[in-house]
């Protein structure tokens, strides 16, 4: 394999709900070891996005290939393995309110389901997510906690933990910033941007906080109407000369986009 | 014209979502069966809901047939007293709760207890995307979710109904000796001398149907929930609603499998 071969690589990639078309021919090559960011708006698709790579959500039709693979015409079992290297960080953390902190963190590498590497005993997995929480800046002792316990920022760090914790070669992030203050976010992007270093890891984020999406982002896109209107570097999303992309990561009123208030 | 019309194609669809329903449940059991032969299986969450229907329903399933026992002995006195008939009175009791009340009691009492309960938590997990989660996190979510709780709510329930019918028996007992005047030892030997092992090994079969059932409502409504605090509310309904439902349809048919030669 060359340098040259996309980590994530998306052709055609198309889904529709109904006779709502969410996907409508998304092309995307994300590099390794590059962090791209995706903005939209809210249902836009960009959750869709993610969930298809996921193999959450069946695309009508398009491929997406992992390293090469086109893991949607794998048979199950390896496609469970090629998605096993993804870590995802929820919009709302998803932690499980009946684990507690330190079982969340470590759940992945106790799974018994795991393809990739032994499953972890339980006292070296707790050691684990200790160390684990303490790279996202936090206290060891917070893995007794339950995810109630938590500060909404907190949380969002666990869940962060959580995905890095295997030291996936590939992290997700859903709205990475949502429902945080805006030191918090610099904060939590902060936390993402050395933890996407430290692995090495290739990233992608869906994010509407401008803020946010030039902090994480190398590269970015813009996702309207179920078609990518426009990529290019994260530095430039605010005078990428789309007007589309302009009104946008302005937040003008007026523009080419006009709110879609039913959907 | 036009409203006859409407009124067929609206007929249609809802026998159309009843079958497609239905198909989906059937599927869905199915597919949580097959884990139980496809390791790993998930004993944590196994023992915790064997515990919580098996021991945290018991004083739920123990009162009602308690009472349910107590209610027959009596209402049968009040009917067979004109007759001159009382000695059946034992022989009814025991029939009527192991073969009847025992299962359908505590089915319905488990089905608002823990079909609800499953519902919820699975619910909110779905709507937290916590399902989601699992599945990044390379558990499959029907194996770890679902296949544990349909086993324990098969297991648990035959458990509670022998407890139910232990419990019913006295409860018929109680109130015959107390309240009655029946002498103790010949209401004893009448129960005993009714009641064939045929009735007690149905009771249990009956219950482990509707365990299973129960399970599978709370899990399949839980599982499909969509929408937040409301969807998890309308699953929850629907998972109570279902298991009852389905409850009573099976509780005839195996009745009439196994009774009605």
């Amino acid at each position: 394999m060359t340098d040259a071969t996309p980590k994530i690589r998306i052709r055609g990639l198309t889904k529709s709900f109904g006779s709502k078309r969410v996907l409508d021919g998304i092309d995307l090559d994300v590099m390794p070891g590059t962090s791209c960011v995706v903005i939209g708006g809210s249902g836009s698709g960009k959750s869709v996005l993610l969930r298809c790579i996921l193999g959450l959500i069946a695309p009508d039709s398009g491929s997406i290939e992992i390293d090469g693979v086109d893991i949607l015409t794998l048979p199950a079992r390896r496609r469970e393995g090629a998605i096993e290297k993804i870590g995802m960080l929820f919009q709302n953390g998803a932690l499980f309110d009946s684990l507690s902190v330190w079982e969340n963190v470590a759940f992945g590498l106790m799974a018994a389901g795991r393809r990739h590497g032994a499953r972890m005993p339980r006292a070296e997995a707790r050691a684990h997510a200790g160390r684990v929480l303490e790279q996202v800046g936090l206290d060891p002792s917070v893995g007794a906690l339950y995810p109630s316990e938590l500060s909404g920022g907190m949380q969002k760090r666990v869940g962060l933990a959580r995905a890095i914790a295997s030291q996936p070669d590939i992290l997700f992030f859903d709205e990475p910033t949502t429902g945080l203050d805006p030191i918090m976010g610099a904060v939590i992007d902060g936390l993402i941007v050395d933890c996407v270093r430290r692995l090495g890891s290739t990233a992608i984020a869906i994010t509407h906080d401008m803020a946010s999406a030039r902090r994480i982002g190398d590269r970015a896109a813009m996702l309207y109407q179920g078609k990518l209107i426009w990529q290019g570097p994260a530095s430039a999303l605010l005078d990428s000369g789309n007007p589309m992309v302009d009104q946008f990561t302005h937040g003008r009123r007026e523009g080419p986009i006009s709110m879609e208030l039913r959907r | 014209m036009n409203a006859i019309l409407d009124f067929i194609a609206a007929l249609g669809r809802a026998a159309l979502n009843l079958v497609r329903t239905a198909g989906a449940m059937a599927l869905f059991g199915l597919a949580g069966l097959s884990h139980l032969v496809r390791p790993p299986f998930y004993w944590r969450i196994f023992l915790g809901s064997l515990v919580e229907i098996g021991f945290f329903s018991l004083p739920v399933v123990a009162l009602t047939a308690l009472f349910s026992g107590g209610v027959i002995a009596l209402q049968s006195y009040t009917g067979f007293a004109q007759y001159h008939v009382q000695s059946a009175i034992a022989g009814i009791v025991v029939l009527s709760v192991t073969r009847e009340l025992g299962p359908v009691l505590a089915g319905l009492m488990v089905a608002g207890r823990v079909g609800a309960a499953m519902a919820a938590e699975i619910g909110t997990m779905r709507v937290t995307d916590q399902v989601d989660a699992l599945t990044t996190l390379s558990t499959n979510p029907v194996k770890y979710l679902v296949t544990p709780r349909l086993l324990a709510g098969t297991l648990a329930l035959p458990f509670l109904v022998l407890v139910a019918d232990i419990l019913g028996v006295m409860g018929g007992f109680t109130v015959s000796v107390v309240k009655l005047d029946f002498s103790a030892p010949a209401y004893i030997a009448a129960t005993l001398t009714t009641v064939k092992p045929i009735d007690i090994t149905v009771g249990l079969a009956k219950a482990a149907v509707f365990g299973f059932l129960i399970a599978l409502m709370g899990c399949y409504h839980g599982y499909h929930s969509r929408g937040g605090a409301e969807g998890v509310g309308a699953a929850t309904t629907s998972a109570v609603v279902g298991a009852s439902i389905l409850l009573l349809a099976f509780d005839y048919l195996l009745t009439d499998v196994f009774f009605s030669q």
